[in-house]
């Protein structure tokens, strides 16, 4: 069975997805669904153990052995990823029938789980496998479902986000599959591990700097780098709630994880950042949207809208930390993979909440909420403080790793600008902040009661979370840091 | 009970955040509730009186708490510097409670719980401040001081309360984030070290130009210790109601600020690197002017505290100074400051609250001839002006004293002028209010006969009366026994006996 | 000159590519856009084909007696990715039906006028409160 893991990693939600359909009851699915995502987040448990004593677990799938063959491919940091995405989901899935019954009509909500299950599959698939055409199949899996899973949201615009999210996903992931096809065509395989050293013989090619730009570009608009973005704010701000509670702590870490798997394992650190000027070029981009997108942050109405545009800046700081190209910059970007999804996950799935129970995302409908939802709003502000990085959060400790690496590094500049960027965020936080707290509510609306249970468990888990890690960073920095020293052993 | 010292030390700082559980559960019960706020200061307090004494006889005392990042844990150990502010704060807290159950009661103010937890909070981030052994340890208890003490600021809920804290936490989280923590990263990068350490932790042949500019950030980033241009939040501040004004922004907030700069200069960067250091001069100057300019400011107020607040930018300039100065008797100066300063500066915060309370009056000129309503207040007043400017027979003209010595052993004439103007500007814009009171006559308006006023005023309520006596009385005592003070004061350059941590 | 004929393949594969990718930035048509998505998506499923081709080789279809084959796994990559072809105008068209029924036409032009009018009806409703 423990052989096994690799593979049942993505077998068990691809499996029930299907199997929802027999049960008919939406909150039978429920359970359902949350069974099977927490017997991924247990599998991705185990593996993580595996993979720290054993330090690359490698799966033939049907027997058939490598580089013919497909192979999965555990090593720390794709066990790291996977253990953020199930650990999420599962935590997430806590709230979702609650936070469904009034936002999908009835007889949709078995097929909300069944997509949720298939997009959970298509970014643990990403994550694990080690052939390159897989990514491309279930990063394709992960995305139509992701596509449709907007499309269940109330507003119409969600129709036309979705429909945006389709056209410019559909060309990211073209991109990614020209880019594996040349690749391909200069080496003859498709397993990663292969591609890894059979590439360097070909590295002067044209051809391969073409499909390294193909493939790169086409991850960086699943990541919603700065400007590849503008899909990402309508998608998050009129998707289902619980959608962009998921989407938001996941589906950009997936992104993240394939350009660095590809960056240092595959084409190599001296590739990537010696024959391109990625460092420099990586360094504007992810600056840009830090500041960029935090700045637009500050005028929105919607706060859905608001904290996707945070996203994009918080991508703009992992992007920071990956174009530094030294150990502690990886390092930096890894924990705040893990710290990020830590924070939006908290606090979309508290806006999940409010929403519930307000039925508005307006900011001007916030006011008096500190008095109604108490604890609710605390969370929101206790997520808020972790995304402007006061200590004893997880987002100090992002926030130190980064500014340390840059010092390190000499770029002096960019740790003042990084630093900067961190106070924008103190502006958007502080404007919620105000509103819930020093407004009364507004004349002629119904009083709300707090957030039910359903909600207020899975949200005070994520941010006890926040402060925990923010605290005892053991384990998320041990991890960090041996992922980004194997990614570093590797490349050449 | 027999506690260890290292278990005190603990429960000077976790205890105040525990009575916030006690001061809720009491929330319909006020006089219980207080009860906890006192129990909770007077143990506090004999806590901080037992880790002297502790200190006193020699006794090392370190504790650590966990290790938040490689290399880096929370802890804390006691020395000089952060025991005389701890015992300054812990005392001044027990004080200010006993004023507070009067203002707030006298004023009949909404949220009382919430204000008795923050104010629990902020005392147990100051006890942190005051005994962290590391510039990361100090920094947590900093941000957790400055996020505790906005909901005080902001206590009233009006328009005017938001703003003013929108300006207190922007001015003091920007700076802090922009300035404090990247110099922090940039020392632990330098000096492999963040520990508070005799003589200073960087390396012999560390770039001093990259110190300098390390330095600067340091100074700017201490926002709490209000330099100019960094200050705009100490008035901002004064939305407050008074007891916060007295405790945080004359004790609590902006003491920790100056300690900090007091730690940074004397523990991280020691005295002999700031004397080469090319940025220190103009930091000097820069403090200087932001004395010199407070008080100007000071003197066209016509709001008292606002008049106060801004004599507090100027007053914590001179303890700025005095680190800059880099020489012992100017840390002696500066570290004996932090205890005058503290026991004027209440003082004089809780006459203007009890003048707020008692006559419904906050301008200086409605104050005239106040004497004769409030005798016991404004004579206290003026013992606490006296203290601010530096005469006898109060304690702040040992401070002051020192300071002057120490710029003149540093040859820094302009400095020493620079201190001497401020001084008779002090008595320009503090004198004239206990004058007027006494020997003014009441402000009678056109036709609108004042006679009904003096009727109605009288003394502030009798907690707060307790609560000023003792503070002024702090005053004149520092006077007659500074010893215990200037022992501590000089023990801080006196190296330790033994090593703390790795 | 050999070399530009000989490569007609990528040259018909970038061809349509552009004009799949200026189809869908260009026009505002809904459907248009998709059609210009699979245009694109098809110019790149000729690339991976055309370069499986072996010179003077036969069909990847054991046969006695022939020894140089094209390469199939090309084939069977592009039968993969056409079916996510499919799926994804599938759904794309699905989209465009119920945009259809919310908004009232298939025009990016109209639909994105729709949402700023919108958008503007909300602040003033927002004015009045």
């Amino acid at each position: 069975m423990l052989a096994h893991l690799p593979i049942l990693q993505v077998i068990v939600p691809l499996m029930a997805a299907p199997a929802c359909l027999i049960l008919r009851k939406p909150k039978l699915v429920w359970l359902f669904t949350l069974l099977a995502s927490s017997l991924a987040f247990i599998i991705s448990i185990l593996l993580l153990q595996q993979v720290m004593v054993a330090d690359t677990i490698s799966y033939e799938l049907g027997g058939w052995s490598p580089p013919w063959g497909i192979e999965y491919r555990i090593d720390k940091l794709n066990a790291f990823i996977a253990l953020i995405i199930s650990g999420v989901s599962t935590v997430v899935l806590l709230a979702a029938q609650t936070s469904i019954e009034k936002e999908i009509p009835e007889d949709k909500q078995t097929l909300f789980y069944i997509l949720y299950l298939l997009s959970l599959t298509g970014m643990l698939g990403i994550v694990t496998t080690g052939d390159a055409f897989n990514v491309f199949v279930f990063l394709e899996i992960s995305s139509l479902s992701a596509y449709s899973l907007i499309a269940l949201g109330k507003d119409r615009r969600a129709l036309w986000a979705s429909f945006q999210y389709l056209i410019m996903g559909t060309i990211g992931a073209t991109f990614i599959l020209i880019g594996i096809g040349l690749m391909y065509q200069m080496t003859g395989t498709l397993n990663m591990a292969d591609l890894a050293t059979r590439l360097p013989e070909v590295a002067e090619t044209r051809t391969v700097t073409t499909a390294y730009v193909f493939f790169i570009v086409g991850v960086c608009l699943k990541l919603a780098l700065f400007p590849l973005h503008f899909w990402l704010p309508n998608a998050y701000a009129y998707a289902p709630s619980i959608v962009t509670a998921f989407f938001a702590a996941t589906s950009t870490k997936v992104a993240a994880y394939l350009l660095i798997r590809f960056t240092f394992s595959i084409f190599g650190i001296s590739f990537s950042f010696t024959t391109l000027p990625m460092e420099t070029l990586f360094l504007v981009l992810g600056l840009l949207g830090i500041f960029i997108a935090s700045t637009v942050a500050i005028y929105q109405d919607n706060i859905k809208h608001v904290f996707a545009y945070s996203s994009v800046a918080q991508v703009g700081y992992m992007i920071v930390g990956f174009s530094l190209s030294t150990h502690a910059g990886l390092t930096a970007m890894l924990l705040h993979m893990f710290n990020h999804a830590l924070m939006k996950g908290a606090l979309f799935l508290a806006l999940a909440a409010i929403i519930y129970r307000v039925g508005s995302t307006r900011i001007a409908d916030f006011q008096g909420l500190g008095r109604q939802m108490p604890l609710t709003m605390a969370a929101v502000v206790v997520g808020g403080l972790s995304l402007i990085g006061v200590p004893l959060t997880v987002g100090f400790v992002s926030k130190w790793y980064l500014v340390v690496a840059a010092i390190e590094k000499g770029w002096w500049w960019v740790a003042g600008l990084v630093l900067l960027g961190s106070l924008l965020a103190v502006i958007y936080v502080w404007r919620i902040v105000e509103t819930a707290y020093f407004k009364a509510p507004m004349a002629g609306r119904q009083p709300v009661k707090e957030a039910p249970m359903a909600f207020l468990v899975p949200v005070w888990l994520l941010v006890s979370a926040n402060v925990y890690f923010g605290v005892d960073t053991r384990l998320s920095v041990e991890i960090a840091t041996a992922a980004a020293k194997s990614l570093f052993g590797v490349a050449q | 009970m027999n506690l260890s010292l290292e278990t005190l030390l603990q429960l000077c700082i976790l205890l105040p955040v525990l009575a916030t559980i006690g001061i809720v559960a009491f929330n319909r019960h006020q006089n219980l509730r207080e009860a906890v706020s006192i129990f909770t200061s007077l143990f506090v307090f004999y806590a901080v009186v037992s880790i002297y004494l502790g200190l006193q006889s020699g006794e090392i005392i370190s504790v650590h708490w966990l290790q938040i990042l490689p290399g880096l844990s929370v802890s804390f150990a006691v020395e000089p510097l952060g025991m005389i502010f701890a015992l300054i704060a812990s005392f001044l807290w027990l004080v200010t409670i006993i004023y507070s159950i009067g203002y707030m009661r006298g004023h009949n103010e909404d949220h009382q719980t919430r204000f008795y937890c923050c104010f629990a909070i902020a005392i147990g981030g100051v006890m942190g401040v005051a005994f962290a052994d590391n510039l990361l340890t100090l920094f947590i208890f900093y941000e957790v001081l400055t996020l505790s003490t906005y909901p005080l600021v902001t206590h009233a809920g009006t328009e005017a309360a938001k703003k003013g804290g929108r300006i207190y936490l922007g001015i003091l989280l920007s700076t802090s984030i922009a300035f404090f923590l990247f110099a922090i990263l940039g020392t632990w990068v330098i000096a492999d070290t963040l520990d508070f350490t005799q003589g200073g932790v960087f390396p012999e042949d560390a770039n001093t130009t990259l110190l300098g500019i390390i330095l600067v950030l340091f100074i700017f980033g201490i926002g709490k210790a209000a330099i100019m241009p960094f200050h705009r939040w100490l008035p901002a501040a004064m939305v407050a109601p008074t007891p916060v004004s007295a405790l945080l922004h004359a004790v609590a907030v902006v003491k920790a600020g100056v300690f900090t700069v007091m730690k940074v200069g004397v523990f991280i960067f020691g005295l002999d690197l700031l004397v080469v250091l090319p940025t220190t001069q103009f930091l000097l100057y820069l403090a200087g002017a932001s004395v010199l300019l407070a008080s100007f400011v000071a003197m066209r107020q016509d709001n008292l505290k606002a008049r106060l607040a801004y004599s507090t930018v100027s007053q914590l300039g001179y303890i700025t100074i005095g680190v800059l100065l880099a020489t012992s008797s100017g840390v002696i100066a500066s570290s004996m400051n932090i205890a005058m300063h503290a026991f004027g500066k209440i003082t004089l915060f809780f006459c203007a609250g009890a003048i707020l309370v008692a006559a419904h009056k906050s301008n200086i000129s409605e104050m005239r001839g106040l004497g004769r309503q409030m005798p016991f207040t404004m004579v206290a007043f003026f013992i606490g002006s006296l203290s601010i400017i530096g005469l006898p027979p109060t304690g702040g003209t040992w401070s002051k004293w020192y300071l002057l010595m120490a710029t003149l052993e540093t040859e820094q004439l302009i400095i020493m002028a620079i201190l001497m103007l401020s001084s008779l500007l002090n008595i320009a814009y503090l004198m004239p209010i206990p004058f007027h009171a006494f020997f003014s006559n009441m402000p009678v308006k056109n036709g609108y006969g004042v006679s009904t006023d003096k009727v109605q005023i009288k003394e502030a309520p009798i907690a707060s009366l307790i609560a000023i006596g003792i503070a002024a009385l702090g005053c004149l005592i520092l006077f007659i026994y500074p010893n215990p003070l200037y022992e501590l004061a000089s023990a801080i350059l006196e190296p330790k006996q033994s090593t703390h941590g790795n | 000159m050999t070399t530009i004929l000989g490569l007609y393949n990528y040259w018909i594969v970038i061809v349509l590519m552009m004009i799949g990718f200026y189809i869908i930035i260009a026009h505002g048509h809904l459907i248009k856009k998709i059609v210009g998505l699979n245009i694109f998506q098809t110019s790149v499923f000729i690339f991976y084909i055309s370069v499986g081709k072996v010179e003077g080789a036969s069909a990847p279809i054991w046969q006695e007696g022939i020894i140089l084959y094209s390469n199939p796994l090309p084939h069977v990559l592009i039968l993969t990715a056409i079916v996510v072809g499919i799926a994804t105008t599938a759904l794309g068209l699905a989209l465009i039906i119920r945009i259809k029924e919310a908004y009232g036409s298939v025009d990016e032009h109209d639909i994105q006028a729709m949402d700023n009018q919108d958008m503007v009806n909300q602040d003033k409703e927002q004015q009045q409160c």
